[in-house]
């Protein structure tokens, strides 16, 4: 698939997705109206907690808020556009993904276009304004802008590459199985303050095993001046996209599997 | 002319995971998972000739689904070869699509909640259909599945018989060679019905599309197939032409006759009497020996009926004769 192809299919795909959810017009505005004040009030509560005790590990209120707006904005992107993903399950009991087999297209794209979901634009917008607002209250300007792009565009990768994963394992369960929220919501949970702040066990798994700590913990520290600032460190978000590589590959394992049990 | 389509001995076997009961059950599976070996096609055979427009039934679990998505190349076989257009399909898999056309009666490929038109031309790019042959292709499918009313309207507020004609059009945009169609009529309307077989049919005979439906309707077969593979418990049980399975499982007919007086049974040399419930009877008969007309045309000239139907036997009742199962 050449390049021009693939983005003039990425750009159709998303129109239709977004003009067939903008038939429930009433219920995309509620939803984001909603999301925005949930994830709004989340971090109110930060506020407060920081209010009281001031630091959290030598961590002020505008350095975990440039973690937790990469985070927020990240997730907030990769869930929306890795629906296909998420809701993977749905697909393979409905035998729809057998129609995706039978496209002259690959199948991961297929998925990855088959839904851009609008409804997360609340969690997008309030990620937005705290990584805006942590960004004013650090005096970050100029080149130094360029690594919370550079953190979010790793995170989105990173999550975008756990979702494939949650999609792979259906292919030999059927069910999303629960357990997976851990990484998924429980990531975004976690990494959206210091990962040291947790025990050894906790960061571990989310150092090596799904790498947060790289699109967050070690380039904020990098771009703060509060850890090692090596080239190793500022390059660090780049473990998510190999994580999403990564993933791809495992994808494909799971479709070999499917199409030689037939689930 | 060399095959379209070549099967060689296609065996698959399903393992199934099986459930135990209880909570205790199902901590169970957790550590040691009991299966179970399904075997779903045990050597199937067969090679279509373009143009050929062939019937594959046999009852529900016989195999017809299995064969159709390894043909399509959505399932890998355990054993076995099949070429089809010059491909190996589960390997050549995205260039083989290209060049098929796969219908599912009991689900659509149309997206959902847009306008049926909207899924139409994202099927023209997926395929990559060039700007001439998808406006004669519409134009061709359009007129012949009536379409103009329909392409304006969202999926979801179609009814079936609609939804279908669409389905068929959205499968033929890229103007396959090769058509699957797996239960195309099941759920729909007469008038539908008679609309989906006729296109069909000038879909075979005028642009030469190889046609493979699988049905479990007898008149569908009738209507459309001049050859079936008739499958059973993962075998082929018979291929041939239509003749040769009516002849293999016998010819009988069945004459409902809902009498005008409860109580009065008709009788009749040719006619055998199969049930009798209240003024309702069935009676066999073989119309190779006495054609409906002449026992319809003897029954009324002895007995006062209401109304009368004259049934074909169903597939699963012809298949099941064929294997010499069918309980009379």
């Amino acid at each position: 698939m050449t390049l021009r192809k693939t983005l003039r299919l990425v750009r159709i795909y998303t129109t239709l997705s977004f003009r067939s959810q903008l038939q429930y017009k009433t219920s995309f505005f509620l939803l984001t109206l909603g999301t925005l004040l949930a994830t709004g009030l989340e971090f109110a509560a930060v506020y407060a907690l920081f209010s009281r005790f001031g630091s959290l590990h030598g961590w002020k209120l505008p350095q975990t808020a440039l973690l937790y707006g990469c985070i927020s904005v990240s997730f907030a992107i990769a869930e929306a556009a890795a629906r296909g993903f998420d809701t993977f399950s749905r697909q393979i009991k409905s035998g729809s993904f057998d129609r995706i087999l039978l496209r002259p297209l690959p199948p991961a794209f297929q998925i990855a276009c088959s839904e851009i979901q609008l409804m997360r634009f609340g969690r997008f917008l309030q990620g937005l304004a705290v990584l805006g607002w942590a960004e004013w209250k650090l005096h970050l300007s100029g080149t130094a802008l360029m690594m919370p792009l550079w953190m979010v565009t790793g995170g989105i990768a990173l999550f975008y590459g756990v979702f494939v994963l949650q999609a792979t394992l259906v292919f030999y369960t059927i069910e999303t199985p629960e357990i997976v929220n851990i990484f998924t919501y429980g990531g975004v949970e976690t990494a959206q303050y210091p990962l040291s702040i947790y025990p050894f066990w906790l960061r571990s798994i989310f150092t090596f095993l799904i790498p947060l700590a790289s699109v967050s913990l070690i380039p904020a520290r990098a771009l703060l001046g509060t850890g090692s600032a090596s080239l190793l460190s500022q390059a660090a978000p780049a473990a998510g996209y190999l994580f999403l590589i990564a993933s791809l590959h495992i994808w494909k394992i799971g479709i070999a599997h499917y199409t030689s049990t037939g689930s | 002319m060399s095959a379209l389509i070549e099967v060689e001995n296609l065996t698959k076997t399903y393992t199934i995971s099986e459930r135990r009961e209880g909570t205790w059950g199902a901590l169970q599976g957790l550590i040691q998972r009991q299966t179970r070996k399904a075997p779903a096609l045990r050597g199937v055979s067969f090679s279509l000739q373009p143009g050929e427009m062939v019937g594959y039934i046999g009852p529900n679990g016989a195999g017809k689904s299995t064969t159709i998505k390894i043909l399509s190349g959505i399932l890998v076989p355990d054993s076995g070869t099949c070429q089809a257009l010059g491909c190996t399909p589960w390997r050549d898999r995205r260039r083989y699509v290209q060049q098929i056309g796969v219908v599912f009666g009991q689900r659509t490929q149309l997206w959902w909640d847009l306008p049926v038109r909207e899924s139409f031309s994202l099927l023209r790019e997926i395929y990559q259909i060039d700007d001439h042959a998808f406006r004669s292709a519409m134009q061709e499918l359009q007129s012949l599945l009536q379409l103009e009313a329909l392409l304006n309207t969202p999926v979801r507020q179609l009814s079936l018989g609609q939804r279908m004609r669409c389905d068929l059009a959205a499968s033929l945009l890229h103007s396959p060679k090769l058509l699957f169609l797996d239960e195309p009529t099941i759920g729909l309307d007469a008038v539908s019905k008679l609309v989906v077989r006729e296109f069909i049919r000038t879909l075979n005979r005028q642009r030469g599309v190889t046609v493979i439906l699988t049905t479990h309707d007898m008149d569908d077969i009738e209507a459309l197939c001049s050859r079936v593979i008739v499958i059973a418990e993962g075998k082929i049980l018979l291929d041939g032409p239509l003749q040769q399975l009516r002849s293999a499982a016998g010819t009988e007919r069945r004459l409902l006759i809902e009498m005008e007086k409860p109580g009065e049974t008709p009788a009749d040399e040719e006619a055998r009497l199969v049930s009798c419930e209240g003024n309702r009877i069935c009676l066999a008969f073989d119309p190779e020996r006495t054609p409906a007309a002449a026992l319809i045309a003897r029954i009324a000239k002895k007995y006062a009926f209401r109304d009368l139907l004259v049934q074909e036997p169903s597939i699963e009742e012809v298949i099941a004769r064929l294997y010499g199962t069918y309980p009379e």
